[in-house]
């Protein structure tokens, strides 16, 4: 039955890319740019599912696409950016989701520009952990390793000035965190109850929150300090009355958040930090790590980059879950620099405490000029009993992924 | 630019170069390149600031994440975007970073050429010296030997096509980079150049990377 489906999209898929993909094409300073890409993920899971109602099948077919849509006017000083995503899982009815990354209309006017709409925005430096990130909401059921984040509508003002550069944000509109649903992998004992979530500010989703952020360069430093007031993008869970599901809150909380870098020569030297008021004590997060690349190893033209990072979190029990509490993470990267553009990232992340590790291998190369395909695997061991990642002990998976791009 | 390995196969790049030249012989020049083609890394975006014998300072966007990275310019002599290109050949073009040595003129197909020695000054160049073919009529470049650091015959570039812009500028529209060790080589062909456009120096800073598209 499962083979017919995947052949069923298989066929599907191939359509797309023969008779719907080829009618955009790139070229270079037309107002009106279109493209996007569509990708096949096949992801196989190494144990059986821990918990009641997730489904007991190995694999998981899933398909998305991106479409990406962007004008500028001829004078330069406006834009508008349109990007849908659609995502489509076998399994889990919650990762079968649709979401708007983009739909802006920006203009710019001398030093100054304004931004009207759904856009994303990425603060940090560390590689392992992006706890400073905090305008969007992380779209959870893409990847756990949070990078995917959910459009958030703004209004937001840049003032580019010789001393650096000043952004400004209102956020009118909150984005609930996406997670997998009672079917689907990654998640915890009990599902979530997605019709329930508790907000401490009366206006709930419509709370105004704000931030303001400065970030500029001085010779090898990169600087960048900000200041958050808002709904925490972090929801703290608790089980409901009927003990049987979850119930997320979203506290209000103000939070400053900086981040630093120092580049000279083959090194990266990163540290990233933030303090939140919120809900119970404040709380004090931390990723401080390095970089050093080795350049055209053994006379030819790839990379090894290798990378060390130590995440700190002091929050207790009673605040929403973290696992980068006290950890550290070795890495590597490879990167062939060829006509391919393949890369390899191979890293461990180990709790200095529980010993509990944290395994990820991520290669990626290109196939043609519009295909790629990329390898994922995440794997965790030593998860004990009572552990925030215990519940997700069961859900090592291999991950292959086919994206074509038009 | 059209990237070929030894056994023929190729593969392209569509780029966008966007500079800002400045007159001022001590300051390097700012430059984007903006990468289109192929698909999957649409939307890249390379800012550098280029010195004279400093490190160049340099950012790299990556669209996916709308991450904008400080990035090492150590890696001078490394390949660019998988060509037989290195950073350097398209950051080390100011007069000051390297040091000269007049040797002969000879004949370069009709034109009488200037062969001119230059020594990179800049550290961790990938090369011990190149040698120049300057035409001496029109002062265009024509040809560039470059030779590794144990200084061995590395590549050739031959430049062509030069047209002449508000009939002042010529550039050269089309350089062919051949690696002599490897038998790979990398065409970058230039389409309509613009100048005089209106950029400014904030047309070139981290802060832009994120609005570029």
């Amino acid at each position: 039955m499962k083979l017919i489906l995947y052949t069923q999209i298989f066929r599907i898929f191939l359509v797309w890319m023969l008779f719907v993909a080829p009618l955009s094409s790139a070229a270079i300073d037309r107002p009106l740019d279109i493209s996007g890409n569509i990708s096949l993920q096949l992801r196989g899971f190494t144990q059986d599912a821990l918990w009641l109602h997730q489904n007991t099948s190995d694999a998981e077919l899933s398909v998305s696409s991106e479409l990406e849509i962007r004008w500028r006017s001829n004078d330069n000083n406006q834009r508008i950016s349109f990007i849908p995503f659609a995502r489509w899982d076998e399994n889990d009815k919650k990762r079968s989701h649709f979401d708007l990354r983009e739909a802006f209309w920006a203009y710019q006017s001398g030093d100054m520009e304004i931004l009207l709409g759904v856009n994303k925005v990425f603060w940090g430096v560390t590689e392992s952990a992006h706890i400073i990130d905090i305008i969007n909401q992380t779209d959870l059921v893409e990847s756990i390793d949070q990078e995917s984040k959910l459009g958030q509508p703004m209004v937001s003002l840049a003032f580019q000035k010789d001393w650096g550069l000043l952004d400004l944000y209102l956020l009118p509109y909150f984005r609930e965190r996406n997670f997998s649903g009672k079917s689907g992998r990654f998640r915890g004992q009990y599902a979530i109850n997605f019709d329930n979530s508790k907000y401490q500010s009366s206006r709930k989703r419509k709370n105004l929150d704000f931030a303001i952020r400065y970030s500029h360069f001085f010779g090898g430093v990169d600087l960048g300090i900000y200041y958050f007031d808002g709904t925490s993008r972090d929801p703290r869970g608790a089980t409901g009355a009927s003990n049987s599901d979850l119930v997320l809150h979203y506290d209000q909380i103000e939070q400053i958040g900086f981040d630093i870098q120092y580049t000279r020569s083959s090194w990266l030297w990163k540290l990233e930090s933030f303090y939140r008021d919120g809900y119970s004590d404040a709380i004090f997060g931390s990723v401080a790590g390095v970089e050093y690349t080795f350049y055209q190893i053994f006379n030819g033209t790839s990379d090894i980059g290798v990378l060390l990072e130590y995440q700190y979190d002091d929050r207790s029990s009673s605040e929403t879950a973290t696992t980068a509490d006290n950890d550290i993470f070795v890495g590597s990267r490879w990167t062939s620099n060829n006509m391919n553009d393949g890369s390899f990232l191979a890293g461990i992340i180990v709790d200095k405490k529980t010993s509990e590790s944290f395994y990820s291998v991520e290669a990626k190369t290109r196939l043609s000029e519009n295909f790629s395909l990329a390898l994922e695997v995440k794997i965790m061991t030593n998860s004990q009993i009572g552990e925030t990642s215990f519940t997700q002990s069961h859900d090592d998976y291999v991950e292959l992924q086919i994206n074509h791009f038009f | 630019m059209i990237l070929r390995n030894s056994a023929g196969k190729q593969a392209s790049r569509t780029l966008r170069f966007i500079t800002l030249e400045i007159p001022d012989e001590s300051i390097g020049d700012k430059s984007l390149i903006l990468f289109r083609t192929p698909k999957d890394i649409e939307g890249t975006a390379l800012l550098s600031h280029a010195k004279m014998l400093d490190p160049d300072d340099q950012w790299l966007y990556l669209p996916a994440l709308k991450r904008i990275k400080r990035i090492s310019s150590r890696n001078k002599s490394g390949p660019f975007v998988g060509s037989e290109f290195a950073f350097e050949d398209f950051t080390a073009s100011e007069l000051n970073k390297f040091r000269y040595t007049y040797i002969r003129e000879e004949l370069c197909e009709k034109l009488v050429c200037d062969v001119i020695e230059r020594i990179p000054l800049y550290e961790n160049s990938g090369y011990q010296k190149q040698i120049a073919w300057v035409d001496n009529s029109t002062y265009q470049l024509r040809k560039i030997e470059f030779y590794d650091r144990k200084g061995s015959f590395l590549k050739q570039l031959i430049l062509e096509d030069y047209r002449l812009y508000n009939q002042k500028y010529w550039r050269p529209h089309r350089l062919k980079m051949k690696n002599i060790q490897t038998k790979k080589s990398s065409d970058l062909v230039y389409g309509q150049y613009k100048f005089k456009v209106g950029l400014i120096d904030s047309d070139f800073v981290k802060g832009r990377l994120s609005k570029l598209r």
